[in-house]
């Protein structure tokens, strides 16, 4: 149990700050850096698109939060499921700092969609199946994040939030495929599509994979931060202390828990 | 009735949400259209008696040559490649909007035979390409 947050960092190095803060400190540079790059590659680099001109740029940053909230969505799952098993008080931390992550994300997607609505569709918005559904996905969220407080016993709402974002998480396959589903005026995927070559140019796609890479760091860095914020009562030893051994297995040594 | 620090305090949020859900169903229902299709295609238009009371969406390419300018109006065809319509558009349209593109126009079917639009839309596709030079 108590190795399920501390043996992330691999190094062997004792130093003065702890594997959670330079995690988050690795997580930070890593997704400041990518966002340089990604600027540069999205402003300058890729060049504006045929139809829709420099509107489309904003693509660049549509899309990885669009993704970003999918993957959070994942996380919430993935965390909800782990909490419902009986895992520590990590997971259900993780799943609420995600499902706050995507919440965020979700909003930002459909504003930026707005904005790149006009001067392309011709309209701020529509009634459009992609659209209706990212709006469901963060109602879902927002659900989420409300049921936690419902009972007046926080494990309760633990529980009812994991519940809530087990299930919620069917949003995200109608989200990513009501354009394929259902007659749409958003355009159909670009890159997480069935089958076929993308049709993107390269400097395009490229400055897209970057927007995604520092999206996704710059949510794990956040996420990271806000968990450890929500763990008010530091309930399990974090630190190894130097010149013991570390727990590299999964099963706790026998007699230590049990 | 609400109480500071309550199951009131507690409970507004999720209350919040749900109320929001019920009003955005009710929007969404009627915005998406009948049967929830957001639009229909020209050959589904042609089995369809006129109607101008009822809104709806017709979507296709803009066929290449059928855009006409007259005064406020813009005139052209929509085709799916087996059925065309031909739309009289009077409003604002897509600053994109050319002969060629997918395009998405929002009316009525009249009497006429016409589609009738309000308010016309660009569909594009996947594709994003640089300008050829």
């Amino acid at each position: 149990m108590a190795n399920s947050g501390t043996t992330r960092a691999r190094s062997g190095q004792a130093q003065r700050t702890g594997r959670p803060e330079r995690t988050e400190r690795a997580l930070g540079a890593g997704a400041g850096a990518a966002a340089l790059v990604a600027l540069v590659l999205g402003l300058a680099v890729a060049p504006p698109d045929a139809l829709q001109g420099q509107p489309q740029r904003l693509m660049y940053v549509h899309v990885p939060a669009a993704w970003t909230a999918y993957a959070a969505f994942a996380v919430v799952l993935a965390a909800g499921a782990a909490h419902l098993l009986g895992r520590p008080p990590f997971w259900d931390r993780l799943a609420r700092a995600a499902a706050e992550l995507g919440a965020g994300m979700t909003a930002l997607a459909l504003a930026l969609g707005v904005l790149w609505g006009r001067p392309v569709w011709g309209v701020w918005w529509t009634w459009d199946p992609r659209i209706v559904s990212t709006a469901a996905m963060l109602l879902v969220y927002l659900a989420c994040l409300g049921v936690r407080a419902w009972p007046a016993d926080p494990r309760a709402g633990a529980r009812a939030a994991a519940v809530t974002g087990i299930a919620g998480f069917g949003v995200v396959p109608v989200v990513h495929f009501s354009v394929l589903w259902w007659p749409a005026l958003h355009q159909p995927p670009s890159v997480l599509r069935p089958a076929g070559a993308v049709p993107v140019d390269p400097p395009m796609l490229a400055a897209l994979a970057v927007g995604v890479v520092a999206f996704l760091l710059a949510g794990a860095w956040v996420v990271t931060r806000r968990v450890r914020a929500l763990d008010v009562r530091p309930t399990v030893p974090v630190r190894v202390p130097a010149g013991a051994p570390a727990h590299h297995g999964e099963r706790v040594p026998a007699g230590s828990a049990w | 009735m609400i109480r500071r620090g309550g199951a009131g305090r507690r409970r507004l949020p999720l209350l919040l949400v749900v109320a929001g859900a019920a009003v955005f169903c009710v929007l969404a229902v009627s915005g998406m259209g009948q049967g929830l299709v957001y639009y229909r295609t020209p050959t589904e238009l042609a089995g369809r008696a006129a109607d101008p009371a009822h809104r709806l969406r017709v979507a296709g390419l803009v066929l290449p040559g059928s855009v006409r300018e007259d005064g406020g109006t813009l005139r052209f065809q929509l085709t799916d490649g087996v059925t065309r319509v031909d739309v009289v558009h009077r409003g604002e349209r897509a600053p994109l909007f050319r002969a060629g593109q997918g395009a998405v126009a929002e009316g009525s079917l009249g009497a006429d035979g016409l589609f009738h639009s309000d308010r016309l839309m660009l569909k594009h596709s996947d594709e994003y390409r640089a300008q050829a030079p």
